[in-house]
Parts: structure tokens; C-alpha cells; sequence
């Protein structure tokens, strides 16, 4: 039912129950807001007030509402502009402010910050509250998020990201008043919780308090250290979105331009990660006809999602057998760099190191596990820095992004095909396996390789897909809270697929936590979608089993897929761990 | 206690109690309380199990334990004074009372003694106005303590016989 109300003298009509911040939105008044954050489709609505930042002059209330979580109701006088509202909302950033550090400056969140232009927006010019301020331990515990809780402003996005969509709930506020905090459970060091470190809460942070473990340095070591032999490789989330970082408008394709921006900072040889991609196809097809002939446990699930990995560790470790023990993509272009390329080219692996250029977080976590490297070329990737990071480097070092010429990757290992490309996206994983084991099962062409129904931003997407004798039965799934529900699933036997893709981070990695933050805008991670899908049609070949130089590798080094070679460096193990 | 072997494991205990409610999740301070019965306080492991039983994380057990002042993480002396910071013994010198507990006590309001005989905390009114300054211990109330002496017997009714001239 509607009902009407005015705002700032405007009349309008909406549905009962809506809450003033929307209802203004509709008549185009924008009411500042700090802690709300509503992330439809993720399903995440943070409207807790805690910040009262968005405070309005309601006709008939002694009080200022907070317009984020009052609803209206009909015949209402809503005023937002009023002078009273105005210093209110001041008053709060002042208050906030007063408990903040001033190292606006040397913050790594430093223009990017939302109580920043908040500040900045409001006017805020001194701050007349002096008062206790806050002291509290940073947790540099993890190998990829840093928690400063001194920039914490309570707002508790990250808490509701943790607990509402990812269900791992490694956050909660912790003590009442001007002591409370968000913190982990029993204060343990965030490496020994059961974070997965997919970085959600990093993208949510409104502040520093929440940030990747900065390794920007060490790339300048090492590309300023004259014996080491460094490569980099970039993710295909990257390219869609790093132009963000330059002013680009979202969804711009710069691959030729990253390309180009990489080899002007000094890196020896440029890769794609998506060759990696195409690797991981060869494996994963071949693990999941491997275990259909062979009567073994379906569904497969992928396992290219290094948060994911560590949720499915911590969470169900009944469950360990099921997923592929394929190595991620960016792992295996990593063990391939410092065994394959090395022995054709004659370097010594033990000078090679390998960065990845990830929209990830938690690959710096996984770069750093134990398994994942064999001597003489552990680890298989050395150092993981997210887009944000690159774009920084880029701009340290003085390039001028937008004017760059366009270069291609190096060869061998960065050819890449369009089913690499889809990797970025939720549901690319099981589309491009799907386009290989097509073609392998059947020996039959596979004319449309868009598979639209395993496209999109729904949660869970399921669908049939019949490939010769067999109807396939694929479930994609994106954020870990929709992971949860069709595990448990699996679990209690009430589902039965054959394939599932998993990605931690809701739209797959094109959302990931080390991207350009959208603050708040989603439309942001479906203009990188739409260019993932444009690269994809782009690519003269589009299916992974056609990479001529993937084929190359076989033949001359690996040998058979998912053979003895394949299980030593592309294949790894995963372990039981405590949920906290 | 919990040594005793006639008496059941506490965690079992707490699990048999859990089993017996009908709505779980929904129950966590009244189980939190139950579990504080049992173990006299609880320690991160038993927060820990708690969240495992309820298939909640740990955190959230965390943060509402460290909410409320009645719940205590650390373990409690054998017996448990409270200093009234009411206003009625506020006015009357609760605070002197206060810091002249503290230093017979050797301890901090919040702490317990190395003994673990006691542990100091303070209170809201509890209501004893007409006595004040007041301090009760295990509940029972201990009224006009104006004075180091009358300290120091109220207290030395707890302690075991053997240290009492001490």
C-alpha cells in the first residue's frame, strides 16, 4: 500500500514501510550516509544507525531520525536540509572524528575514504570534542588482511558482510560503550580464526580500518634487484577493471594497456594468468571425466577460489574428497613458469620470481601455503598484489595509463583463449570446463559455446545441460552463504549434481576483494561482467583444449593430463581445519 | 568440583541442559548463564564449545559475553565482594570503603586474589541505603563500614579459620 508524505516540501507517494533515505532517493534528495549500506543483491542490508550520520528533521519528533532506518508512514513532514538536521550530521562527523586518527595522509585509504569525503562534503572544519581516544593493537597476523581497529568507526558493514552474506562470522562487536570494538572471537589473531580472508569486509570497510596486506615493495625489490628474472601475471578480473583506478569509466577492457604498463615497470617477462585458466580446464575436464568412468564421487567443485578453499576446510571437513584438487589457475602459471619455462629457456629457477596480479586477497594467503611449491621452485608464486595495488605502482612510477600503446603478453604463457577469459566472472569456471568436456565426450563440435543460463548475478544458478548420452547437472554458486546452503545440501543428500563452481565473492572475482572499490555500487561489477563476456567474443579461439600453446605444453612437458607429471605440479591437497 | 568423580562432567552437563531446551540459538544467554553456574566463569573454551553446540561462530558468543557485566571470563574467587557505588553510600564514602577493601585485599575492583579467595567488584544500589556504606559478599550484606577495623572483621568471616590471625 502507498502512502504519502513530503519531503523538504515535496509531496510524494510510496510503499508503507520504506525507509526516509529511499523514499527521498525517489525525488532525487540525497541524505549522507556512513554505516548504511544496502547491497541488494548480495542480500546485504546494513541499516543499523550506528553512525546517525544520516539524521533528518521529522514534523512532530523531538529528536533527529536516522532516515536510513525510520520508515515512513503517511501524512509524515520529513526535512532534510533544514540547518538543525545539517549541524546535527556535523556533529556526528566531528564526534567520530574525535575518536579517528588525523593520519588522513599516510592512510593507505587516503582518498579513497569514505569518512573522508564524508568530512569533506559536510564541511567539517575543526573538531571542538577533545577526548579519550581510542588504543588498540593492529592485527598484522594474516598474510593478507591488516585490521587496524583504531580507524574503526563501528559501523559494522564488515560484520554484517561476514555474518549475512559470507556466513563465516569472524567478526562480532565486542565490550558496550566507547570501549566496544569489532574484533575476532577471544581476540585471536585473525590468521587463527576461520577467516578466509575473500576480503568482502576490506570492500566494505568505509575506512583504513580494513585493508590488503600492502606488498607493493616488495615487487620494487625484487624488479630493482638485477638477479632476479621476474615475472608477472595478471588475472582476468584485472584488465576489467583496472582502468577504475585511472578514471576509466567501469567495464573499460585495458588488457593491452595493463600489458603495456607492466613491461614500462620493469618486469622480465609479461604472463596471463589465463593461461593458467586454460591449464586448469585440460586438468578439471579430464579429473571430472576421470571420476565419471571410474564410478567415483560427484559433484566435482572447483576449487580456482583460494577463499572458498579455506571455507570448505574450515566449515565442512567431511567434505574434503569432492573438490578438484586442481591447483588454481594463477598457481599452476606460477609452477609452470619455474619448471616448464625455465627448463625451455634455460633459466634457473631459483632466480625466477613470480608475482600475480590478483582481484584477490586471499591469494596472498594462498600464495603462502605450505603445500603449494615444491623445491627446487617453491613457492610456485612468490608475491600476490591486488589491482589496487598495481594501479598504485603505475602511478608511482609516473606512467601515463590512458596514453599508453596497446602491447600483447609474452609468449609462451600468455596465450590464452576466450574460456580462460570467463574465468572472472561467476559461473566462467563451469562454462569453460563445459565447452571442453563438450567437445571431448561427444567428439562433436560444440556450435554455441554462451552458456547464458550459468551467466548473471542470481545466487544460486542451476541447470541441465545434456552432452551426448548424459544430462549434466551443473549448480553455479557465488558468495560463501549461498556455498553454505548447497553444501549442506550435498551433505544431507538432498542434491545431486555432477558439477559445481564456487566463488567466494559475490559475482565471482570481477567482485573480488583487491578490486577498485565501488562503494556501494553494484552496477560497477556488472559493467565488468559485460566486458569479461566482450573479451571473451573477441578471442579468435574459445575454447581451452585449442590453445595451441597449452597443447604445446602437454606434448612436450607434462605429458598426459591429470597423469603423473600433471598430479605433481598442477595438482595439490587440502586439510582439515577448526572452525572458530 | 569438577574433579569430583561423582559429580558429571561439567561440558556434559552443559550439553545434557542444551539438549533439554527446545529452542537453541535462540537461548544463548540463558545458556550462557547455565554454563557460568557450572564452570564458575567462562574461559574461551568454553565459549568455544558453546558455539560448536549451537553451530554458531564464535565471535558472536564473544561479543555478547563481553556485552554484559554479569558474564566474567576469568575465573572468580571462592567468594565474590561487591562495594555498593550507590548514591546513598557514594555520599557516605563508598569510595574510601572501596580503595581500603582493595588495599586489605591487595587487589583491584575487577581482580581476584592470588589465594582466589576473593574477588572484588562494585555494584549498583542494591537497595541497603539505610546502612551505608555497604558491602556484601556471596549476597550477604555488610552495612556501616566506615571504618578499616570493622573491614577487616566483615571480611575475616570468609576466610578459613587457620588464617584468620593472619
Amino acid at each position: 500500500m502507498d502512502i504519502q508524505l513530503t519531503i523538504n516540501d515535496i509531496s510524494l507517494s510510496v510503499p508503507e514501510g520504506m525507509s526516509i533515505l529511499d523514499a527521498a532517493r525517489t525525488v532525487n534528495i540525497d541524505i549522507p550516509t556512513l554505516c548504511y549500506l544496502n547491497l541488494h543483491e548480495m542480500r546485504m542490508n546494513n541499516h543499523i544507525a550506528s553512525c546517525r550520520v544520516c539524521v533528518v528533521e521529522v514534523e512532530g519528533r523531538r529528536n533527529l531520525a536516522p532516515a536510513c532506518s525510520t520508515p515512513v508512514f503517511n501524512g509524515m513532514v520529513v526535512k532534510t536540509d533544514t540547518l538543525r538536521a545539517i549541524q546535527g550530521r556535523r556533529t556526528m562527523v566531528e564526534l567520530l572524528l574525535s575518536d579517528h586518527p588525523k593520519s588522513c595522509l599516510t592512510c593507505a585509504k587516503n582518498l579513497d575514504c569514505d569518512l573522508q569525503s564524508l568530512a569533506a562534503d559536510l564541511g567539517v572544519r575543526n573538531i571542538t570534542y577533545e577526548g579519550e581516544e581510542s588504543e588498540f593493537e593492529i592485527d598484522k597476523s594474516s598474510l593478507a588482511i591488516i585490521r587496524d581497529p583504531n580507524k574503526c568507526i563501528r559501523c559494522r558493514r564488515c560484520e554484517t558482510m561476514c555474518n549475512d552474506v559470507q556466513t563465516v562470522g569472524v567478526y562480532s562487536a565486542v565490550g558496550r560503550g566507547f570501549e566496544t570494538v569489532v574484533k575476532t572471537a577471544f581476540d585471536l589473531p585473525q590468521h587463527d580464526t576461520s577467516c578466509t580472508f575473500c576480503g568482502q569486509c576490506v570492500a566494505v570497510c568505509p575506512t583504513g580500518a580494513l585493508m590488503e596486506l600492502d606488498q607493493v615493495d616488495k615487487v620494487w625489490k625484487a624488479l630493482n634487484d638485477p638477479t632476479r628474472y621476474v615475472i608477472v601475471e595478471t588475472a582476468p578480473a584485472v584488465r576489467v577493471a583496472l582502468g577504475e583506478g585511472f578514471g576509466l569509466e567501469p567495464g573499460t577492457i585495458v588488457t593491452g594497456k595493463m600489458v603495456a604498463a607492466l613491461r614500462r615497470l620493469g618486469f622480465d617477462r609479461v604472463f596471463d594468468t589465463e593461461f593458467g585458466a586454460d591449464v586448469t580446464i585440460i586438468e578439471e575436464a579430464t579429473e571430472l571425466i576421470h571420476r565419471i568412468e571410474h564410478g567415483r564421487r560427484l559433484p566435482i567443485l572447483t576449487s580456482c577460489c583460494p577463499a572458498w578453499v579455506k571455507f570448505f576446510e574450515h566449515q565442512f571437513p567431511d567434505l574434503l574428497d569432492i573438490p578438484s584438487t586442481c591447483k588454481s589457475p594463477h598457481e599452476m602459471l606460477g609452477v609452470l613458469s619455474k619448471s616448464y619455462y625455465a627448463d625451455t629457456y634455460g633459466i634457473d629457477p631459483k632466480k625466477i620470481t613470480v608475482v600475480s596480479i590478483m582481484p584477490c586477497i586471499a591469494k596472498k594467503y594462498e600464495a603462502a601455503r605450505p603445500e603449494l611449491g615444491k623445491d627446487p621452485v617453491t613457492p610456485d608464486v612468490d608475491i600476490v598484489i591486488t589491482t589496487r595495488e598495481l594501479s598504485r605502482m603505475i602511478r608511482e612510477a609516473g606512467i601515463h595509463f590512458d596514453h599508453l600503446k596497446e602491447e600483447n603478453f609474452d609468449h609462451p604463457l600468455g596465450e590464452s583463449t576466450g574460456a580462460a577469459v570467463v574465468f572472472g566472472a561467476t559461473g566462467g569456471v563451469i562454462e569453460a570446463a563445459l565447452r571442453t568436456a563438450y567437445e571431448w565426450l561427444t567428439g562433436k563440435p560444440l556450435e554455441n559455446v554462451e552458456f547464458e543460463s550459468l551467466r548473471g548475478m542470481d545466487g544460486i544458478k542451476e541447470a541441465v545441460i545434456p552432452i551426448g548420452e548424459r544430462d549434466f547437472r551443473i549448480a553455479v554458486t557465488h558468495g560463501l552463504g549461498n556455498a553454505r546452503t548447497i553444501l549442506e545440501k550435498i551433505q544431507s543428500g538432498k542434491s545431486h549434481y555432477d558439477a559445481i563452481e564456487i566463488m567466494a565473492c559475490p559475482g565471482g572475482c570481477i567482485g573480488g576483494g583487491g578490486q577498485p572499490y565501488h562503494h556501494g555500487n553494484l552496477e560497477i561489477l556488472q559493467a565488468r561482467a559485460s566486458a569479461i563476456y566482450q573479451e571473451d567474443r573477441s578471442k579468435p579461439l574459445r575454447k581451452s583444449h585449442e590453445n595451441p600453446a597449452v597443447l604445446k605444453l602437454y606434448n612436450e612437458f607434462i605429458g598426459e593430463p591429470y597423469g603423473e607429471k600433471a598430479h605433481q605440479l598442477l595438482h595439490t591437497s587440502f586439510t582439515q581445519r577448526r572452525k572458530i | 568440583m569438577y574433579n569430583n568423580p561423582l559429580i558429571k562432567d561439567p561440558y556434559q552437563q552443559l550439553d545434557d541442559y542444551i539438549d533439554g531446551l527446545p529452542y537453541k540459538k535462540e537461548n544463548l544467554i540463558t545458556i550462557l548463564h547455565h554454563a557460568q553456574e557450572l564452570f564458575g566463569y567462562l574461559p574461551d573454551k568454553v565459549q568455544w564449545h558453546i558455539a560448536q553446540k549451537l553451530d554458531i561462530p564464535s565471535a558472536k558468543v564473544y561479543g555478547v559475553v563481553s556485552f554484559y557485566s554479569f558474564f566474567t571470563m576469568k575465573p572468580r574467587g571462592q567468594h565474590v565482594a561487591n562495594v555498593c557505588m550507590g548514591t546513598a553510600c557514594f555520599v557516605r564514602g563508598s569510595e574510601k570503603l572501596q580503595q581500603e577493601i582493595e588495599s586489605q585485599l591487595g587487589i583491584k575492583t575487577g581482580q581476584t586474589t592470588e589465594d582466589q579467595l576473593f574477588s572484588l567488584d562494585s555494584v549498583r544500589c542494591i537497595g541497603a541505603c539505610g546502612l551505608a556504606p555497604v558491602m556484601t559478599v556471596d549476597g550477604k550484606v555488610h552495612g556501616r563500614l566506615d571504618n578499616a577495623e570493622d573491614v577487616k572483621q566483615a571480611l575475616a568471616k570468609y576466610r578459613p579459620e587457620t588464617m584468620r590471625e593472619a
